[in-house]
Formats: C-alpha cells, sequence, structure tokens
C-alpha cells in the first residue's frame, strides 16, 4: 500500500525561504532511512504557490487564477511517497517523520487508491516467453 | 505519553514490523543462533505490549526493543552459565569476551548485521523452499501462517521448513560472520535468486487470490532495495531492483477487465506505472555504472528496458533485445533464453530467420515437455503462412498446458489456423 506524506506550508515555505540547515539535514537523513528501508518511492518540495496557479470550475465555467494564495495551512509545500505494508508501518514512518518547519509545522497522511487490477493472473509463463519477461 | 490501548497496539505493530528485522539481525551477530534471536525479539515484543501501557512509550522505541531483548539475551546467558558451573567451573574468561561483545551490538552499525541475516537466510546449505521462507520470516517479518497462505501450502508444512532451515544452519555451523571478499558476491547471487523467486511466486498470482500473493512482489522489491543500499558497489541487487520495478509497472495493464491476460504488444501502455518505469530505469543505470562486465539480472533489466522506453509496441528496439539474448544465452545457456531469443529475433529480422532456431531447440531434452516451445513454434509457422503445420503445433502445445486459459487460448488458436487452410 502507497500512502502519501503531505507537507502542509508554512509563512517560511510560502515565502520561498529554504529550511534552515538543521532541518535540512534531518529531511535528509529521514528519508536515508526511508530508502534503506525500501519503503522510499519519492518525493519532493514544491516551490511557494506565488509561482502557481489554480484552475476553478463555477457552474461548468473555467476560471483561472495565478497565486499566490492566502489560506497558507491549506497549502502544500511538498510531500514524499512511501510504500508500506500495513497501515501501521506508515504510521510509524510517518511519526519519525522530522518537523518540517521552523517551530510550526504540519504533515496529513493520506492512502492512495489502488487499482483492483493490480492482482496478476495466471499465464505468466506464457507472457513470459512470447514477450520477453 | 499515556495512550489508548488501541492506539498502543497500532503503535507497537507499526515499530515491530520497522524494527524487528534489524532487532533479529543485531540478536544473530550476538548470539549466533537464529531460533534464538527470534525468541528474543518476540519476548522483547511481548514486554513492550505489556509495559508501554502503563508506563508510556519510549522516545525510541527500537532502541528500547535492542536494549530489552539484549537483556533478555544477557539473562539467559547467566543463566545458563550459573547451571553449567553446577556441573564444572566454566572458563572465566568466556564472561570477559562477550560482554563487550554485548555492548558493541548496539553501537555497530546495524547496516552490516542485516546483510547478514539476508546471507545466512539465502545460505546455501539450505533447500530454495527454506530459503524463501527464512527471507520472508526473518526479514519480511511475516509470520508462518501469511507466507502459507502466499505460497498456498499448509501452515504446517512452512512451520516445519522453518524449523528444518533453523536445525540445518546449527548443524552445518555456518559462519555467522561475514564471507570474506571472494565469497561474497556468490553469496549475494544467492540472496537476488530467493527475491526474484519471491517476486514470481507473487507475479503469477492470478485475480481475486489472496492479496498476499501479490504483495509478494513488493516484498521482493523492498527487500531488493534494501539490499542494492547495503551494498552500493555491486551491480547486480541494482539490476534486480531495475528488473523487477521494470515488471511490476506493467501490472495494470497485463490483464483486460475480463481477467484475461493481455499479451505486451496489445497492452494499454498508458496503465504503465510511470513512477516504478523511472526508478527502475534509474536503479538500471546505477547498476551499468557499478558493473565490471553485466551479470544476468543487469541483462534482463536491459531487455525489460527496451519495452519500457517503447512508447508504442511498434517502437520496440527489437535488434537491441536480439543482442542482449544473445549475451543472456551464452552467459546462462539456458534453453529458455534461446527460445526468448528465438522470438526476438523473428521481431528483429522476421519469422524466417527465427524458424530455424527454434526447430533446433525441438532437439533438446530439457525443452521436451515445454508448451511454450510448439506455441512459439506455431506462432512462427502462423506468420509465415504455413497454417496446417502450425494447427499441429498449437494442439501439441495445448496438450502440454496444464493451465485452463492457456489451453483455451492455444486451441482457439489452431483452430484458427484450420479455418483458414480451410477457406
Amino acid at each position: 500500500m502507497r500512502f502519501m506524506i503531505i507537507v502542509k506550508a508554512t509563512p517560511e515555505s510560502e515565502a520561498g525561504l529554504m529550511p534552515g540547515q538543521e532541518v535540512f539535514d534531518a529531511m535528509a537523513a529521514y528519508h536515508e532511512e526511508l530508502a534503506r528501508a525500501g519503503v522510499l518511492l519519492d518525493g519532493s518540495g514544491l516551490h511557494p504557490s506565488s509561482k502557481g496557479w489554480r484552475i476553478t470550475w463555477k457552474d461548468g465555467r473555467k476560471t483561472i487564477t495565478d497565486g499566490p494564495f492566502s489560506e497558507t495551512r491549506e497549502l502544500v509545500a511538498g510531500y514524499t511517497l512511501i510504500q508500506t505494508r500495513t497501515r501501521e508501518e506508515a504510521f510509524e514512518w510517518a511519526r519519525r517523520f522530522p518537523n518540517p518547519g521552523i517551530n510550526d509545522g504540519e504533515i496529513e497522511v493520506r492512502q492512495l487508491y489502488e487499482l483492483e487490477d493490480f492482482k496478476g493472473f495466471t499465464d505468466v509463463e506464457r507472457f513470459r516467453a512470447i514477450e520477453m519477461l | 505519553m499515556k495512550t489508548a490501548d488501541t492506539d498502543i497496539r497500532r503503535f507497537v505493530e507499526g515499530v515491530w514490523k520497522v524494527e524487528s528485522p534489524r532487532v533479529i539481525a543485531g540478536l544473530v551477530r550476538l548470539t549466533h543462533d537464529v531460533s534464538l534471536a527470534e525468541d528474543l525479539a518476540q519476548d522483547a515484543l511481548l514486554t513492550a505490549l505489556e509495559t508501554w501501557p502503563r508506563q508510556g512509550v519510549p522516545d525510541n522505541p527500537g532502541a528500547w526493543l535492542m536494549t530489552t531483548a539484549k537483556r533478555r539475551a544477557v539473562d539467559r546467558w547467566r543463566h545458563e552459565k550459573l547451571a553449567a558451573e553446577k556441573h564444572q567451573s566454566l572458563a572465566h574468561e568466556q564472561d570477559e569476551t562477550l560482554m563487550p561483545d554485548i555492548e558493541r551490538v548496539l553501537e555497530t552499525d546495524v547496516g552490516d548485521d542485516l546483510l547478514r541475516l539476508m546471507l545466512i537466510a539465502c545460505h546455501p546449505v539450505l533447500p530454495p523452499e527454506s530459503r524463501i521462507a527464512l527471507t520472508l520470516k526473518l526479514l519480511g517479518g511475516l509470520s508462518t501462517g501469511e507466507i502459507a497462505r502466499a505460497f498456498l501450502v499448509p501452515e504446517p508444512t512452512i512451520a516445519q521448513r522453518i524449523v528444518r532451515a533453523k536445525r540445518k544452519l546449527a548443524e552445518a555451523d555456518v559462519a555467522f560472520e561475514f564471507p570474506d571478499e571472494n565469497a561474497l558476491p556468490e553469496r549475494i547471487d544467492s540472496v537476488l535468486d530467493v527475491l526474484y523467486l519471491i517476486f514470481n511466486e507473487g507475479y503469477t498470482a492470478t485475480r481475486g487470490e489472496d492479496w498476499l500473493r501479490p504483495a509478494l512482489c513488493d516484498e521482493a522489491i523492498r527487500l531488493a532495495r534494501m539490499l542494492a543500499e547495503l551494498v552500493p558497489d555491486e551491480s547486480e541487487p541494482q539490476a534486480l531492483c531495475a528488473l523487477m520495478q521494470l515488471q511490476a509497472s506493467r501490472n495494470r495493464a497485463r490483464v483486460n477487465e475480463h481477467g484475461e491476460p493481455v499479451l505486451l504488444d496489445r497492452q494499454n501502455r498508458a496503465l504503465w506505472d510511470q513512477l516504478l518505469i523511472r526508478r527502475g530505469l534509474n536503479a538500471l543505470e546505477r547498476a551499468r555504472r557499478a558493473a565490471i562486465e553485466p551479470g544476468p539480472y543487469l541483462l534482463q533489466a536491459e531487455i525489460a528496458a527496451c519495452h519500457a522506453r517503447a512508447q508504442r509496441a511498434e517502437d520496440t528496439d527489437w535488434r537491441r533485445i536480439v543482442m542482449l539474448y544473445t549475451l543472456l544465452a551464452q552467459m546462462t545457456r539456458s534453453p529458455v533464453v534461446e527460445l526468448n531469443r528465438a522470438v526476438a529475433v523473428s521481431m528483429a529480422h522476421g519469422p524466417e530467420a527465427a524458424l530455424p532456431l527454434v526447430v533446433a531447440l525441438n532437439e533438446r531434452a530439457e525443452l521436451a515437455s515445454y508448451h511454450l516451445l510448439p506455441s512459439v513454434h506455431g506462432d512462427l509457422l502462423f506468420r509465415l503462412g504455413r497454417h496446417e503445420e502450425a494447427a499441429e503445433q498449437f494442439t501439441r502445445a495445448a496438450g502440454m498446458t496444464e493451465n485452463a486459459h492457456e489451453r483455451a487460448f492455444l486451441e482457439r488458436r489452431a483452430a484458427a489456423c484450420r479455418k483458414r487452410e480451410s477457406s
């Protein structure tokens, strides 16, 4: 199962300030640990919302709005995608996430949908010979 | 921090999933005994379940588990020593040599411990099915019941396999120390083969089966990533990561809405998992850089990458695939690889170029009951317009497979050939 650890924006991240060395080191160490455990899939920080834009639909009409957006706490500043065996394991990895902010920080964890079709099938041998692995 | 019991349980389960291989690995180093290490780790887990709800959760639960298990090890050792002393006075220096070692277990790099545990679980003295069971138990943290469900065998079978494997390790007196540099690559190869077997067991799982079977793919990939991080200078672990991730990237596309297999050239490539492809190609790049000369997993990953890179089936670089299969065939001497190579030749240079290769493979005794040989043979004859001969081969292949899906498919092809012949 896959989980996305969503890092919420802070006034600092929205101002485009890079985190201090301490936060940076803690993040690097944490992600290295994820990689060593084989659970890290992906991750990235996001530019502030001032460099982004929104597309909204109202009554079927589309509007484009450039950032920045004011509701800082609702914005996303980064994400880490992990794959774990159980919810509990994801819970434990999320618990170890370093505080992404200088003082205040917030992360939110959400599970990704997996397609039912994931289950595979019986004819792998044929699949292999005819299709090269 | 006081927390409700259910929260504690969730917390302990999570900590256990993350920490148990490291704790067991550290204890194996300490005790040189896989069974004892597992017992001690299990004891520590039970202690955690008892104490944490009352006393609160420790700041570093992993270290707490390790310390608790270590204390149990020392207690047990002291107890045994006392018992022994009653009978005879035991040499004293044992005490001196063991104690510093116990302290060191906590301080030394857990990476070494994990790698050692992987090597032991996949030790060449064990039969392959025991290596698989032990790896999933010790490193995957799967229970005996879960392993049994995943492999569709009764639980006592797995339990027995694990007991025998542990006994075998003790009897064979396997070295718990690190293999030296010359022996290491071979021992790592054994781990890689075990992980790929686990992956394939999951890959062949059918729709609607217990979710634990497909989950074996994820578990094999996770353990391979772990291994690749432990030995970053080795090429083949990275290559296996690449191979498995590239194969797994097609999971959503390789079966249609009726649950029937979809062949690679017909797959909807938009369904391929681009994240896994990207990760697979990155791992392949690392494997290439680390390779002195390409190993079998690197070649297979290269082949998988040829498919992953092709945006449409017709963009596939079949000439490169032929070249890679030629190298792989030279390396493995496997007739199955030869057959794959023949298929690649037919895609690169046409069925007439591939037919003699397949005809020659009919001489190989190893393939005498391999239904894919007549299946491929029939396909080449069909493409050459020799429908009657093709029908014969498809019928032969249908009679050789146990799989109902596959048999129906081959019979359909045979019938289609006969229809064309008569019209």
